[in-house]
């Protein structure tokens, strides 16, 4: 009789099943659907399911023009929208052989770090929370909103600011903006030691995070991770050195880069990154030079026929557009290569395994942004 | 890092028949469908050029023919090649899956099924990504959706 329930028991133990997280997940920050194989708590095996909200960016950019185009890449990763817009207007720029003032260079450079800091403290915030530590999010959001601030004064806009266009910029940015960055520095250095005390150094988020979701510097190449997730496995793969754009040339910085390849490491190269992007802030905000705020463009834009390729570094990774235009104002075709889309599918390869209670932790520290893999 | 003029020769080397334009962007070579793997192969365990990354993979729909672009690049040395291959075939497109190469290819190519009907051989999973099983592909210049898509 006891042997028979033990060998039930034991049956019950090896049974698969699947769950469906998603596509509603607070864990997935958007409709993205995991088909998980378990046995038992272990992940067997993990599909992702893409496309809910699939709006054909690239379809639609083949019947617009280029400064339209610009207000759809904000659309992608929402969280880096001033690099999006950046990547679109390097391309187009690179194409018609023209010199962006010097002043334009420094603006953007500064806004996308910034938008990297930002996004950063996003993350950070909901990383927290998907483990458990609830007060991080009061944390992280409070102090976005102060550079949100910054962006409001300067574009009208918090969030999606389609404010660099090809050429140069919409408009110049307020006079504000230096002294305003300056204040934002000098309170965020206050404030960021606060992260590392409230959630870092905790003992609980650290045996959820160390040892969880190893990815090799080989599996990041082989699957294309960029961006703090392919740091964190050691792979130096920072456009930002690579290919230096805008004004990463002047200025000094370091490129984060950890060994371990965990999730810990990932969360320690955004925990530096944002130590990193005051430093580059820093050294350009009292140096941007006066002059005007954007090249002389003229009022529709056309490509000469070719191909045209640039690359640069978003929040999350490599952002690459690729641009075929047949002479038109309207390009060809269009193809973003956006960061997250390489990201997510590395996840079954390194969360096969793991606990389920892992997954979590595991797709928080890869920072997936939802609209960005759909486009 | 090696220049246009060494990578030149270098995939000259491998593949005599393959095609290089002049005065494109970055480095690039046309090159005939059934040498890809080959090719790509070569590149990535040659000790000159190491291309081990695969940036992004995507196909331009010409009307006439397919074109399949891949933008190759070297982590260690950290130059770039574009790889393309031309598809005559309207009716039936197909081409070699690189997924034994770069697991990160699966699911470019997956993407470029779905949106340009491109089928790969050997492709572990090829299913839609995005979009129903009895949509169109979107991508092609061909394509006609009355209902969801307003002509300008």
């Amino acid at each position: 009789m006891s042997e028979e329930i033990i060998k039930d028991v034991i049956i019950g133990e090896n049974e698969e099943y699947i769950i469906n997280m998603g596509p509603q997940h607070p864990s997935t920050h958007g409709v993205l659907r995991f088909e998980v194989c378990l046995q038992g708590e272990t992940v067997k095996y993990l599909i992702p399911h893409i496309g809910y909200i699939h709006r054909g960016i690239e379809k639609m950019c083949e019947a617009i023009t280029y400064p339209q185009i610009i207000h759809l890449t904000d659309r992608m990763d929402y969280l880096s929208a001033h690099i999006n817009n950046e990547a679109v207007c390097l391309c187009v720029e690179n194409a018609l052989q023209i010199e962006v003032p010097e002043r334009v260079k420094y603006i953007r450079t500064i806004l996308a770090e910034l938008n990297r800091i930002a996004s950063h403290q996003l993350w950070w915030s909901a990383f927290g929370m998907d483990l458990g530590a609830l007060t991080t999010f009061f944390y992280g959001l409070r102090d976005r909103e102060k550079i949100l601030d910054i962006f409001e004064e300067s574009f009208g806009s918090r969030l999606l600011h389609s404010f660099i266009m090809p050429g140069g910029l919409m408009h110049d940015v307020h006079p504000n903006f230096q002294k305003r960055i300056k204040e934002f520095i000098a309170y965020f250095r206050k404030k960021l030691p606060e992260y590392d005390q409230l959630l870092t150094g905790n003992i609980i988020f650290q045996n959820r995070s160390k040892g969880i979701g190893l990815m090799s510097r080989e599996t990041a190449i082989a699957y294309g991770v960029t961006g703090p997730s392919g740091r964190g496995s050691g792979w130096s793969c920072d456009i930002r050195k690579i290919a230096p754009y805008s004004a990463y040339d002047k200025v000094q910085f370091n490129e984060m880069l950890e060994t371990e390849g965990d999730t810990f490491a990932r969360y320690k190269v955004r925990m530096r990154e944002m130590w990193e992007s005051m430093n580059i802030l820093e050294q350009l905000v009292d140096n941007i030079p006066e002059g005007d705020y954007t090249a002389k463009m003229k009022p529709i834009i056309k490509l000469p026929v070719g191909e045209y390729f640039q690359r640069v570094e978003t929040a999350r990774g490599e952002l690459a557009v690729y641009i075929v235009s047949d002479g038109n104002k309207t390009p060809y075709r269009i193809k973003f290569r956006t960061p997250n889309f390489s990201n997510l599918f590395v996840m079954n390869k390194i969360t096969s395994g793991y606990k389920i209670a892992d997954l979590v932790a595991v797709s928080g520290s890869l920072d997936l942004v939802i609209p960005d893999i759909d486009r | 890092m090696l220049n246009r003029e060494e990578l030149s020769k270098i995939v000259l080397e491998l593949v005599p028949e393959a095609e290089i334009p002049e005065g494109t962007q970055y480095p690039e070579a046309i090159i005939p469908a059934e040498k890809l793997v080959e090719l790509t192969e070569k590149l990535k365990s040659d000790k000159r050029t190491q291309f081990d990354y695969l940036i992004s993979h995507t196909a331009v729909d010409f009307l006439t023919h397919f074109t399949a672009v891949y933008h190759l690049d070297s982590t260690e040395f950290r130059h770039l090649l574009v790889l393309k291959v031309k598809i005559e075939e309207r009716e039936n497109p197909e081409i070699d899956s690189l997924t034994g190469l770069f697991p990160t290819c699966e699911f470019f190519e997956r993407e470029v099924f779905d949106l340009f009907g491109i089928k790969y051989k050997n492709h572990p999973n090829l299913k839609r990504l995005f979009l129903e099983d009895d949509y169109g592909f979107p991508l092609r210049k061909d394509f006609r959706d009355e209902v969801n898509i307003i002509e300008r």
